[in-house]
């Protein structure tokens, strides 16, 4: 099926050599398979549609986040006066309505959501050794849940009276 | 007189012998060489050939092979494109050596030959294929069917043939699986080549085997993997859109899943 010929030559090498000849007493080095995939390895995953939910919410959240995003920068930074004219008042006078309330916790959510999917899928790509994974996720799971949490907290309880 | 015509052909042949010598050019091959044997490393190796700019990378590879050194090793088999043996990164990308002529790729500068990336590579440009072929076995691409086998053969409309011609034309050659990102960074993924072989039975109107397929491609390591990079719509060797039938099977997932 292949040309998989390999004539030895002792007069052509195309690397300097300094290793022995290799024979039954002194095997060439095996080369082991980086990842190699066994009969086992597709047949134990999980049957859930966890990575397809995943799949379909980056999509959506992306639709919803470019409105949400835009709409906040241009409130934020162009509409009336620009950026000089955002302080504790303004931000006061925002939150007094629900709709902005609404507006901020779905963007906080989102954003947050859409962001730490992204990384996770970024660790699966690229972090190879499984102990690197579990700790890059423990750390990003950890820092999501908690923005989340607070971002939620100071939207929820945000007092425009504190001193 | 008749000595005469032999001296005239001969001298035809001559000229023409001539002529095409004037055609060649001289290039040089920048072949990746490994052999576990004598170094552990792989190195880079120049080779200078006088070849007509109409011939083929695998051409200068035999070249090379059959009149410098018989230890360069390669895959080939049909040498026309159709047996997807010889599918080797030249200059860069992802190319059958037996569909690429010299004059396509700029054969001024050195053209670079290495073998495909992400599998482990056993000698020279030949790798180990294994990984690749046991995702193409997983999906499962062969026929399956429920009830009796029917007493004549299985028809099909020309529009239900249609609805999966593309995917019909993949060669196995590992062009585009070897193009992909995420393939080279974690082996387990099934894919471009396996994801196109379960595209063309899944939609199969003959086929009843699409639920298990698409079970089988919903895994962690399926096709949601695709970071839709089209690296392997460029690869093909056959112009199939591989990215567009990834998509497709994704599309068919969330539609019976919802």
């Amino acid at each position: 099926m292949s040309a998989e010929t390999s004539i030895p030559s002792d007069t052509v090498e195309p690397t300097p050599t300094s290793a022995g000849a290799y024979g039954p007493d002194n095997p060439a080095p095996v080369i082991e398979p980086p990842r190699a995939r066994t009969s086992r390895s597709p047949k134990k995953a999980s049957r859930t549609n966890f990575e397809m939910w995943a799949w379909l919410f980056m999509r959506l959240s992306g639709i919803v986040l470019v409105v949400l995003v835009l709409g906040h920068l241009i409130i934020q930074l162009v509409l009336d006066g620009g950026v000089s004219k955002i302080g504790f008042a303004f931000v006061a006078g925002r939150w007094a309505s629900p709709f902005w309330q609404l507006w901020d916790l779905g963007m906080l959510w989102l954003a947050m959501l859409h962001g730490a999917n992204g990384l996770r899928t970024v660790i699966n790509d690229y972090a190879e050794r499984e102990k690197t994974r579990l700790w890059l996720k423990t750390l990003l799971y950890t820092a999501t849940v908690f923005t989340v949490f607070l971002g939620t907290l100071v939207i929820f309880t945000f007092d425009p009276n504190i001193q | 007189m008749s000595t005469a015509t032999v001296e005239n052909n001969h001298s035809a042949a001559l000229d023409t012998a001539e002529n095409a010598a004037s055609h060649l050019i001289t290039i040089t091959l920048r072949v990746r060489r490994f052999n576990p044997e004598i170094a552990a490393e792989a190195s880079w190796v120049d080779y200078q050939l006088q070849m007509d700019p109409k011939e083929r990378i695998l051409d200068a590879l035999h070249k090379v092979k059959w009149e410098i050194d018989g230890t360069l090793t390669f895959r080939r088999s049909c040498a026309h494109g159709i047996c997807g043996s010889d599918a080797m990164r030249i200059n860069g990308r992802n190319r059958l050596a037996c569909k690429t002529l010299l004059k396509d790729i700029n054969p001024g500068k050195p053209i670079t030959v290495e073998p495909i990336k992400g599998l482990t590579v056993l000698k020279d440009l030949v790798v180990d294929m294994e990984p690749f072929f046991q995702a193409y076995r997983d999906v499962m691409p062969f026929l399956i069917t429920k009830g009796n086998e029917p007493m004549r053969e299985r028809l099909q409309s020309a529009q239900d043939r249609e609805r999966f011609d593309d995917t019909t034309k993949c060669i196995l050659c590992a062009a585009c699986t070897s193009s992909c990102p995420v393939f080279w960074n974690d082996g387990q993924y099934f894919g471009p080549a396996a994801i196109v072989n379960a595209h063309r039975f899944i939609f199969d109107s003959r086929d009843e085997g699409a639920e298990q397929r698409l079970e089988i491609l919903n895994d962690r390591e399926g096709v949601w993997r695709c970071r839709t990079t089209f690296n392997c719509t460029d690869a093909c060797p056959r112009g199939i859109e591989v990215t567009k039938a990834i998509q497709e099977v994704k599309r068919a997932l969330i539609t019976r899943r919802i």
